[in-house]
């Protein structure tokens, strides 16, 4: 496969898993939260100072459809994130691809 | 497993963003040296893929849930040291954006999922290369194998954390039991997932995957001298 495919394929996974697949994930507590539950100390968790903002607990302000709002917070990360780290990476990389191994 | 605020008090919540920070400042020179031209972009996908996978929780038991955490996934894929950025941008957005969690404990979050996941990942996937026969197919083994010790250790360093500067009394060894014992669980999860990934991710471009350096350059090098003639770099 092509280099340009291949990042072109990962983009599009992480797009859909992050979309339309996280749709359908277990809305159960996770393991810290559940244990927390268990031993007495999920009361002490507190609101996120960033709990009002427009795409907090993975919903968008504004819409009202589950599934449209999920998906939209979901590519929204995906694309922040991307251009965060990729933006990083090419800043500290070297200049010229490498042969050596470490 | 997201920290939320209020677990940790203030001192170990600044002790934990203080290692964060210096962390992800040695972080930010070494990773100099897992990166190219070639292997930019890949970094950037890898921390992508990783956000989209921590929003797909995955059913462990009755009532609990797990989800990827990533460390050992980057670490392997792009270099633990670029790994640790990965996992910390996704962690630092989801913290902004997604109120997933805290502010104050972003440190924590950090030095928990960035730092301990991708460093023991790294350390376990080494140590499995060393143990499973030496070729291309047992990146993928040996990545998994990584993934899954990764996420209970990752519990257990949050559970003395915890005993150090939590909020609350609890049961010290109730807490470490049910951590520990849901977090193999979920790293069962976690290892699958990274398996599969990885084990993609060496089937179409192996020269992408940090963790598969050397054993791919050995595997060419006897059939022909260069390996860069199939397409330029740029």
């Amino acid at each position: 496969m092509r280099r340009r495919a291949f990042f072109v394929t990962a983009f599009l996974a992480a797009l859909l898993i992050a979309g339309f697949g996280s749709y359908y994930a277990s809305a159960h507590p996770d393991g810290l939260q559940y244990v927390a539950e268990k031993t007495g100390f999920q009361d002490q968790a507190e609101d996120s100072k960033t709990a009002d903002g427009p795409l907090a607990n993975y919903e968008t302000k504004g819409v009202e459809d589950e599934r449209l709002g999920g998906g939209l917070a979901g590519v929204a990360g995906v694309l922040v994130v991307l251009v965060v780290m990729g933006g990083l990476a090419y800043a500290v990389r070297r200049g010229r691809p490498s042969r050596d191994e470490h | 497993m997201h920290v939320p605020d209020g677990f940790l008090d203030a001192p170990t919540s600044i002790a934990t963003g203080a290692v964060a920070v210096a962390g992800v400042a040695v972080a930010l020179r070494r990773a100099r040296t897992e990166l190219d031209d070639r292997t930019a972009p890949m970094a950037g996908l890898v921390a992508a893929f990783i956000f989209a996978g921590q929003m797909v929780n995955f059913p462990v038991g009755t009532g609990t849930s797990g989800h990827l955490l990533g460390g050992a996934l980057a670490a392997v894929l792009v270099g633990p040291w670029t790994g640790a950025l990965c996992v910390s941008v996704v962690l630092m957005v989801q913290a902004l954006l997604m109120a997933d969690g805290g502010i104050t404990a972003l440190g924590t979050n950090v030095m928990l999922m960035a730092l301990a996941g991708c460093f023991v990942g790294y350390l376990v996937f080494r140590a499995a290369l060393v143990v499973l026969p030496r070729r291309l197919g047992s990146v993928a083994p040996a990545a998994g194998i990584a993934g899954l010790v990764s996420v209970p250790l990752v519990a257990a360093v949050f559970t003395l954390l915890f005993l150090v500067g939590g909020t609350a009394p609890v049961d010290a060894g109730a807490v470490l039991t049910a951590m520990l014992g849901w977090h193999t669980l979920i790293g069962i999860g976690e290892g699958l997932v990274t398996a599969l990934v990885v084990g993609a991710v060496v089937a179409s471009r192996p020269d992408l995957v940090h963790g598969a350096r050397g054993l791919v350059i050995s595997r060419l090098a006897g059939a022909r001298t260069s390996t860069t003639a199939e397409e330029p770099a740029a």
